[in-house]
């Protein structure tokens, strides 16, 4: 036999016992040739396009999935941002006719999510990027699978504060229309957001992008962690090259599947985002690698160089197995989705401010964290600038999806359910920068994107 | 006909007769053996077995759905991997 039953075994242990899955599988659509001065006709429209491209996505997947023997978890759709849709559109409601279309067509279709209400307003904002900032409330509170995301930064625009400051009473809105602030949840807020990103809830199908293209997303914390475990006496030479190797093998799996399901589907490969994605399955934790490297808990003295070593590792094993890599291919952090980080948050072991110097060498960011339900909106601003201003200085991509859930103190807990995992409510310090986010205008851009 | 190649994987505690099960079920599905590896390790009995699938009228899905509960009555796992991802993942 041509492969070994060690060999064999790997895989299906990694299946069996470490989590491996495809996390997920994003079509993304372009949805620009539907637009139109008519918001009823634009969403009917979109709603039979994206119902039928969904449910073949949902088909396909599920027949590919078995015959390859690889568990495809989510099956997600990814549309031209939304303002660029509703440019003409003089209705008033325009945004959220939209919206619902959007949402019932990934209910039809069975879809898990749908990304892409959104817009990019780094360097400024049009009249239809602003009604769709001002309708996220309603629209996220009112709506089952749709996804937000705006993009406020970027190393070559600088930053748009005025944005950011608007920003932070939409969110304090949006947390306080449903349940949990649950409708925060399906936002992020970016700098130097990716076109192809497979991963919720900031995906979107960019202006650069062919009509469709098929993006996926792999997982493998719980792989990473098992092989981590087996090398405690590895020196951090030897366990970059052990990190690596197994990356490389699961993005080969990744690869497998994205390139079968585009050509199945009929539509280009777009790339592969080799993010270790955690899960809220014991395990599947980002926290737990960390941890198993030698750290006491996340958030200890260390905790951002253990990250540094391995997100390098995670990058150049994923990078010499495909030749498509993109989206955000970091390593995600979000608190509320990873077992490890919630308990370091309980133990008083990772505060906010180690979070964000985490974010500093991974992508992605603050993800899924909850504050105070009395954190003001100038105060979310100011945050959700300090983890911006990292993604530009260093130009990287960065995000925030912060949830100040009502009626909440620090130290309480909240419980979302399902993939979103439960955030304990994490102190924010008591001293405030609004005065300065209250400034506006406009953040220039760094010297390095001066750079033609 | 163009062969479709599977890897079944069965791991669990070693007793009498595993591959004479696993075989017979394949047989009565189909399916030609070309392969078949075993091994202990880390106190785990794996077996492997390289699965030509293209003649079984019962595909990939109904087989997995047998060796599901064959290995349930005897108290093991079993995976079924397409041979793509074994060589996807294991050879550049």
């Amino acid at each position: 036999m041509e492969f070994g039953v060690e060999e064999v075994f790997e895989t299906a242990g990694m299946i069996l016992f470490e989590n491996f899955d495809i996390r997920a599988v994003t079509l993304g659509v372009n949805l620009k040739d539907l637009i139109d001065r008519d918001a009823g006709r634009l969403a009917e429209d979109t709603q039979e396009r994206l119902a039928g491209l969904g449910r073949r996505l949902v088909s396909e997947a599920g027949a590919l999935s078995e015959s390859m023997g690889l568990p495809i978890i989510n099956k997600r759709l990814s549309i031209t941002p939304a303002a660029w849709l509703i440019e003409p559109c003089a209705q008033a409601d325009a945004p959220l006719v939209l919206a619902q279309a959007l949402d019932r067509a990934a209910c039809e279709a069975g879809v898990d999510f749908i990304g892409g209400f959104g817009a990019l307003v780094q360097k400024g904002a049009t009249a239809a990027d602003r009604r769709i900032m001002e309708s996220l409330p309603q629209v996220l509170s009112s709506t089952q699978r749709l996804c937000g995301f705006l993009n406020l930064a970027s190393t070559l625009a600088g930053m748009n504060m005025d944005a950011i400051v608007r920003l932070g009473h939409i969110l304090k809105d949006m947390a306080a229309a449903a349940d949990k602030g649950i409708a925060c949840a399906k936002f992020v807020a970016f700098c130097n957001a990716p076109e192809d990103n497979p991963f919720m809830a900031g995906a979107f199908h960019g202006g650069g992008e062919a009509d469709a293209a098929l993006n996926v997303g792999i997982s493998g914390p719980g792989v990473v962690r098992a092989v981590v475990d087996k090398h405690p006496e590895a020196d951090l030479t030897e366990l970059s090259e052990i990190i690596r190797r197994t990356v490389f093998k699961i993005t080969r799996g990744g690869e497998l599947v994205g390139r079968e399901l585009a050509r199945r589907l009929g539509v280009p490969f777009g790339v592969v985002d080799i993010s270790l994605a955690p899960t809220t399955a014991i395990g599947d934790s980002v926290g737990r690698i960390l941890e198993g490297m030698g750290l006491e808990r996340v958030g200890a003295p260390g905790t951002t160089a253990a990250l540094a070593l391995l997100i390098d590792a995670v990058k150049k094993g994923g990078a010499m197995a495909s030749g498509r890599v993109g989206g955000l291919s970091g390593t995600f952090i979000p608190v509320s989705e990873d077992e490890a980080m919630i308990e370091a948050v309980q133990m008083g072991a990772l505060s906010l401010e180690k979070l964000e110097a985490m974010t500093a060498v991974c992508s992605v960011g603050l993800d899924m964290f909850a504050v105070p339900g009395d954190t003001s909106a100038g105060t979310l601003s100011a945050i959700i600038a300090d983890e911006l201003a990292i993604g530009m200085a260093n130009d990287k991509t960065t995000g925030v999806r912060v949830i100040p859930a009502p009626g909440t103190v620090a130290g309480d807990m909240i419980d979302f359910g399902g993939l979103l995992g439960r955030a304990p409510v994490m102190p924010v310090c008591g001293f405030s920068g609004e005065a300065f986010v209250a400034r506006g205008g406009s953040m220039p851009p760094p010297i390095r994107s001066l750079r033609n | 006909m163009e062969k479709e190649r599977v890897f079944v994987v069965v791991l669990g505690k070693d007793q009498k007769g595993i591959i004479a099960q696993v075989s017979g079920l394949l047989f009565q599905h189909g399916a030609n053996i070309e392969d078949v590896q075993q091994k202990v390790m880390d106190g785990t009995f794996v077996m492997t077995m390289l699965v030509d699938i293209s003649e079984s009228a019962s595909g990939s899905a109904g087989l997995r759905k047998a060796l599901d509960e064959l290995a349930e009555s005897l108290g093991l796992k079993v995976m079924l991997h397409n041979e793509a991802v074994i060589k996807a993942m294991h050879r550049i």
